[in-house]
């Protein structure tokens, strides 16, 4: 009696057919990848993520991603959908182009494990490698640490990361070279390196230096396009390249 | 089938599983189980902020804090809780700055605050800077400050690692914990964890619900387990209608924004709360302003083609103000409802928000087995869990504060009871249970469809026990939870395989949803009177005399007929004689 009724809302669009085309593999029957193409009905507000679960729970139950939150807040659900790295809850199918199927891919450069389900294991162990973690010394103070607004501004961009892989799944170096870290993992370090109350910058910095570190980074803006939190991670990479400059010379 | 061994087990790794892991890993063998990535967590959608009485920016004390919990939860809180939970939530926002957590910051450089709905200096008089923010992602902050500190400490994850049920042994007559089991999604084995002491933080429920602010995870794991395996749920027909939802979607809009200045508006423009709340207004606790919302819709004054919204202008707040502290939740306006909170009004509706029952515990996050009993070496914190610092209705923020403050406090006790206990042994055939509840599942030849029955009960729930219940209207969904109880006995899953079987799981979680939402169904049946996040049509005023106790709900074995059970337990009281709630 309550309940909102699935009512037009402002920036409605009627119901429409949408296909979707699909890049499935199920490692229990298939050698290789296919494709499978199913149409649905969708509605205005409708995401790329509800055509997905309308295909899960209407039609094939056995169609496998990740989700969890379904607002661009998680990370779960980054895959390729027209060639592009975005996430499934984040893009209303009516933005796509929907005289043509829409292509839903897993995301490039990690193992595919089931459907558009890959092995993150490699994404959060390159994470980890940068030590994403504020480094201080001597004891900790009794109140917090200060810091002006200015100098929390100066990392805020990076704070944002939710960590979905978009970025470094869209970066040709990382598809191309299993030991790349990949754009988010230098996020992960920008985010320390640049707040005033971290120590850590040389080591961090050391570990970026690496013949696998930043420098792989051939600048080609994929990383930025995809990120659905809109950082700008090449800014990001070369604010890095740089710190690494400076303090080299 | 394999079999691990550690001191502590953690179940979840959300905010108050981690915040768990941090202690606990740092001094006895521990391991964390998630069913997702633990950046994936739940705690990571949480926005506006965390209150603690700092007092950076203007008087403040840990009292007035106490005593705004216990009234915006309505009386029902035990206020030994949250005395607790306002004292230590200044060194708990403390402690996530020292770990690096990105505050805003004072123009001297301290961690920011501002007003958030219920908190209020000197008791009610005005509203209270009080809520520590990173922007308008403060739970986002918290997931990765604290993943990151599990990071460093490397803390032992099982990424992916479904636990579907909780082992007990019986020792000199007593019954103990004795481990859990997990299903390996990526594989589909079967792994025992024996451990001396388990933390359930698993988070809540709301799933439960068709229009929610929660994610599609949030199933209910920790208490539906639980629940079956006889322990009782507290509280449960307590859930929270965040106000501020996106019509017809449910993603979550910050209280942070009325905290920031935005206003609730009708379809006449006017700014309604003046006449709910004269003092706190917009600011007022989220039961209030849901109800208000839902009334203002209910008498015709709602917005939109269907007036089935009221609206939230934001129009007056300078761009830039709302770039600084409001960046995410306009974003979402702007992609899923294709809104300009600059220039427009956004459409917004109560959305399923927040269980404030779960397992009940100590203050020291002991699961207890009865009103009286813990249950030796089982924790539980955070959502799941009902301590019970937010009664009636949770005052916003005091779940980021909740899963700091008794996920803490989990891990010390948990590592403690382990450093001393004795390992208990296994049950015999320890995993048989679980076995059989998925094989089952997967073998089981055409049946009705997992998403159909899951709809059937989000659209009874919302219909039914949403923001106003009455007899009628909860025996409805009484009935139709019973019906789809007894068609979930056919359900079928398309998927036979054992490699990431999420549809195998969501059929599992869905016996989860049914089983709380016939406990969430008839706690509120019982509770004749409307306080909190609890209103009755049909008893609208709050009952002190009949009411003010906290239910316990048991699952009934066979023998003494099939359902819940309803047992009750004092409220704790200290300080605060119940008093009529204005704001």
């Amino acid at each position: 009696m309550t309940a909102v009724a699935e009512a037009p809302v402002a920036g409605a669009v009627p119901s429409f057919q949408v296909t979707l085309r699909l890049r499935r593999f199920n490692p229990e029957n298939d050698t290789e990848p296919r494709w499978e193409e199913h149409t649905v009905t969708m509605h205005g507000t409708d995401r790329v993520l509800d055509a997905l679960h309308k295909i899960k729970w209407e039609i094939d139950g056995s169609l496998t991603f990740r989700r969890s939150c379904a607002h661009g807040i998680c990370g779960s659900d980054a895959m390729r959908i027209n060639g592009r790295n975005r996430l499934a809850c984040k893009t209303l199918l009516k933005d796509l182009p929907l005289d043509k199927p829409v292509t839903i891919e897993p995301i490039k450069g990690l193992a595919v494990l089931k459907d558009l389900v890959v092995d993150m294991d490699p994404f959060f162990e390159a994470y980890k490698s940068i030590m994403p973690f504020l480094v201080t010394s001597g004891n900790d103070p009794s109140r917090e640490r200060r810091q002006s607004p200015e100098e929390r501004a100066r990392y805020d961009d990076t704070t944002k990361c939710i960590m979905c892989a978009a970025c470094t799944t869209s970066c040709p170096v990382y598809w191309s070279d299993g030991q790349y870290f990949g754009p988010q993992a230098i996020v992960g370090a920008h985010r320390f390196i640049f707040d005033s109350r971290d120590e850590g910058a040389e080591e961090r910095l050391e570990i970026l230096n690496d013949r696998d570190g930043v420098w792989r980074c051939r600048t080609t803006f994929n990383c930025t396009d995809a990120c659905p939190r809109g950082i700008e991670v090449t800014k990001a990479i070369q604010e890095v390249k740089r710190a690494l400059l400076f303090r080299r010379v | 089938m394999q079999t691990h061994q550690y001191d502590v087990v953690i179940v979840g790794a959300g905010g108050a599983g981690m915040r768990a892991a941090l202690e606990s890993g740092q001094r006895v063998r521990t391991a964390v189980l998630t069913k997702l990535y633990p950046t994936r967590s739940h705690t990571g959608a949480a926005q506006g902020g965390m209150c603690a009485a700092l007092a950076n920016v203007e008087e403040d004390n840990w009292e007035w804090h106490t005593f705004d919990t216990v009234k915006g939860g309505d009386f029902l809180v035990d206020q030994d809780a949250a005395e607790v939970m306002a004292k230590e939530a200044i060194d708990a926002v403390l402690d996530l700055e020292k770990m690096g957590l990105p505050f805003n910051r004072t123009p001297d450089g301290l961690i920011d605050q501002r007003r958030f709905g219920g908190h209020t200096r000197k008791h009610g008089e005005a509203a209270v800077r009080r809520s520590c923010f990173a922007a308008d992602r403060t739970g986002h902050m918290i997931l990765q400050t604290l993943y990151q500190q599990c990071l460093k400490r490397d803390v032992e994850f099982f990424n992916e690692f479904y636990v579907l049920d909780l082992l007990f042994t019986e020792v000199d007559g007593v019954k103990r914990t004795a481990g859990v089991v997990a299903y390996e999604l990526a594989t589909g084995e079967i792994h025992v964890f024996r451990a001396k002491a388990v933390i359930f933080a698993t988070g809540g429920a709301g799933k439960v619900y068709k229009t929610t602010s929660n994610a599609h995870t949030l199933t209910g794991d920790g208490m539906a387990i639980a629940y079956r395996r006889g322990l009782p749920l507290e509280d449960m027909e307590f859930f929270q209608f965040h106000p501020t939802g996106l019509a017809g979607l449910g993603i979550l809009l910050s209280e942070a924004a009325r905290g920031e200045g935005a206003i609730l508006r009708n379809s006449e423009g006017e700014r309604f709360m003046e006449r709910y709340a004269p003092t706190l207004k917009d600011l007022a606790p989220r039961d209030v302003v849901a109800r208000a919302m839902a009334n203002e819709v209910r008498e015709g004054r709602g917005s939109g083609p269907n007036k089935d919204y009221v609206l939230l202008d934001l129009t007056h707040l300078e761009p830039a103000h709302i770039d600084a502290k409001l960046p995410d939740i306009t974003e979402f306006a702007r992609t899923y409802l294709g809104v300009e909170p600059y220039t427009e009004p956004v459409p917004v509706f109560p959305t399923a928000h927040y269980a404030m029952g779960g397992m009940p515990t100590t203050i020291d996050a002991e699961v207890l087995a009865d009103n009286t009993h813990v249950l030796p070496g089982l924790y539980a914190a955070g959502e799941v869990a009902c301590v019970s610092v937010h009664g009636a209705n949770r005052l916003g923020t005091n779940s980021l504060l909740d899963i700091n403050v008794f996920g803490r406090r989990a891990g010390l006790a948990a590592a403690a009871f382990a450093e001393k206990a004795p390992l208990v042994e296994l049950p015999d055939a320890p995993a048989d249970a679980t076995v059989a509840l998925l094989e089952e599942m997967r073998d089981r030849a055409d049946g009705e469809r997992v998403a159909v029955l899951r709809r059937e009960l989000q659209e009874t729930m919302d219909a039914n026990a949403q923001v106003f219940r009455s007899e009628a209207t909860l025996k409805q969904a009484l009935s139709d939870v019973h019906a789809l109880q007894a068609r979930y006995a056919n359900v079928s899953v398309q998927d036979k395989g054992r490699r990431f079987n999420t549809d195998l799981l969501e059929a599992v979680e869905l016996g989860f949803l049914l089983d709380l939402a016939e406990v969430i169904v008839v706690g509120a049946l019982e509770r004749k009177e409307s306080r909190g996040g609890h209103f009755r049509e049909d008893y609208q005023n709050r009952d002190d005399v009949n009411y003010m106790r906290h239910t316990m709900a048991y699952r009934s074995s066979a023998d003494d007929g099939a359902g819940v059970r309803l047992d009750f337990k004092p409220v704790v009281v200290t300080r605060y004689q119940p008093m009529e709630r204005k704001f």
